[in-house]
């Protein structure tokens, strides 16, 4: 047991790097530096698959009193409609809502990735993705503000606060920086962040008690509780998956409902 | 030369991936993927799940006010039933006022009459006696007459026989009186 543990033990690199993130292509098999075809797209491709047959299917003859998997399909809906666009939007959230909600619900399969086995990687820790979504919520608030408020007025409005003249030239700056500078990358480095360090915890505990008892053979207890403790991190992960999906649609919402907002 | 510079850069690279500069190719794929999904659910499936809410709404709204409606038409129809009874009360206790009224007119009316035809049948009786009584005193007293003359008579006829012969005068007198007195009875 022991020897063979060592045997597994030896083929395991630890400490794990950034490396460990950028797998081999699926297609072409084995390239390294080709990021066409990777598990982290396919990943991703699944997820989309995923949504869309479940949503269609389970909305594909809706009834007034639904059936179990349309329930459920209008329980998400309604989740992110009345929980987050309407609360934070008033009547207008209902017009943001089916985009919300699809936000919402691709950040939380992306992110489930995480835990599934087999697959223990979310494609949001690979940057790319949230940056994407980052992206689209910076354009949709600024131009949404732009829309309401009139063109550069919007600016105008974002920018300079109701303020003594001699504090403007402080405040200006700050609400630049924060507003048009700070939020797309707070809002993509938080998902991929959490995402990331939640695939890095997994991979120290688990190649962790591998490197233990590679180490020595009277570590083995201290293996098994790491392995315990990668068990334990999968339910936080779950936890944070969750919620890393619905911070991020709240955000977004947040921000559309600043561009929207009459006062500061 | 150039391609070789570029391959020792990507093998170089390879070996030192940095987690926040993002993938280009990641970053089209994953918008091609994500506006599929944006496209299909926001065309497809949640407009319709807006118009399955808002039937609902719907269905509720108009289930409650046809309830409304149906407890409304049902109060309103035990109020006419409540006044329809109330009427039909006072209107038995009316009809059974009159009923007695009439009784106790009829029951006075006949006892009157009653009285009436009793008071009439016994002034009759009484008419009818006095009359018989009238005549049977006249015809008395006529009688008692021609009895007392015949009596007379007769005894003055035969005065002067023998005492035997007036005792058997007197017998036959006696005698035919009597029958006299109930062939005078059939007369």
């Amino acid at each position: 047991m022991a020897g063979q543990l060592s045997v597994l033990a030896a083929e395991v690199p630890f400490p794990p790097t950034v490396e460990d993130f950028y797998l081999p292509s699926i297609v072409p098999w084995g390239a390294h530096n080709d990021y066409w075809f990777t598990k982290i797209t396919l990943l991703m491709w699944i997820s989309v698959a995923a949504i869309i047959i479940f949503f269609l299917v389970s909305y594909r003859k809706p009834k007034l009193v639904p059936t179990k998997k349309q329930w459920i399909a209008e329980s998400i809906y309604g989740f992110v409609r009345n929980n987050i666009a309407v609360d934070m939007l008033g009547k207008r959230g209902i017009n943001f809502a089916p985009y919300l909600t699809t936000l919402f619900i691709f950040i939380l399969i992306m992110n489930f990735w995480a835990i599934v086995p087999l697959a223990q990687i979310s494609p949001n820790s690979h940057i790319a993705f949230p940056a994407i979504l980052a992206a689209i919520s910076y354009v949709m608030f600024i131009y949404i503000g732009m829309k309401h408020h009139g063109g550069l007025k919007y600016f105008k409005h974002a920018l300079i606060p109701p303020a003594p003249w001699f504090i403007l030239p402080l405040l200006i700056p700050i609400e630049f920086f924060s507003t048009f500078l700070v939020r797309p990358f707070s809002l993509a480095v938080r998902l991929f962040a959490n995402m990331f360090a939640g695939h890095m915890l997994l991979l120290v505990f688990t190649l962790g008690g591998f490197a233990l008892i590679n180490a020595n053979v009277w570590f083995a207890p201290f293996s098994v509780v790491s392995w315990a403790m990668s068990i334990a991190l999968t339910f936080l992960e779950f936890l944070v998956i969750c919620l890393q999906a619905y911070v991020f649609t709240v955000l977004s919402a947040s921000y559309v409902q600043g561009a929207l907002a009459d006062e500061h | 030369m150039i391609t070789e510079v570029l391959t020792v850069a990507a093998e170089a690279g390879e070996g030192e991936h940095n987690p926040i500069i993002p993938l280009w190719q990641e970053i089209v794929v994953g918008s091609i993927a994500f506006a599929i999904l944006c496209f299909v659910l926001m065309k497809f499936v949640f407009p319709m799940m807006e118009k399955t809410f808002a039937a609902r709404v719907d269905a509720i709204e108009g289930g409650i006010k046809r309830a409304e409606a149906a407890q409304a038409e049902a109060n309103q129809l035990l109020e006419q039933y409540k006044a329809q009874l109330a009427e039909a009360r006072t209107e038995a206790a009316r009809i059974r006022d009159e009923a007695r009224a009439d009784a106790e007119g009829i029951r006075q009316d006949i006892l009157a009459k009653a009285r009436e035809e009793s008071d009439r049948i016994i002034g009759a009786g009484q008419e009818q006696l006095n009359a018989q009584r009238e005549s049977i005193v006249r015809d008395l007293r006529s009688e008692i007459g021609t009895l007392a003359v015949d009596l007379a008579s007769k005894i003055v006829g035969e005065a002067l026989a023998d005492e035997a012969r007036r005792q058997g005068t007197v017998e036959r007198f006696i005698d035919e009186l009597g029958a006299a007195g109930s062939a005078g009875g059939r007369r």
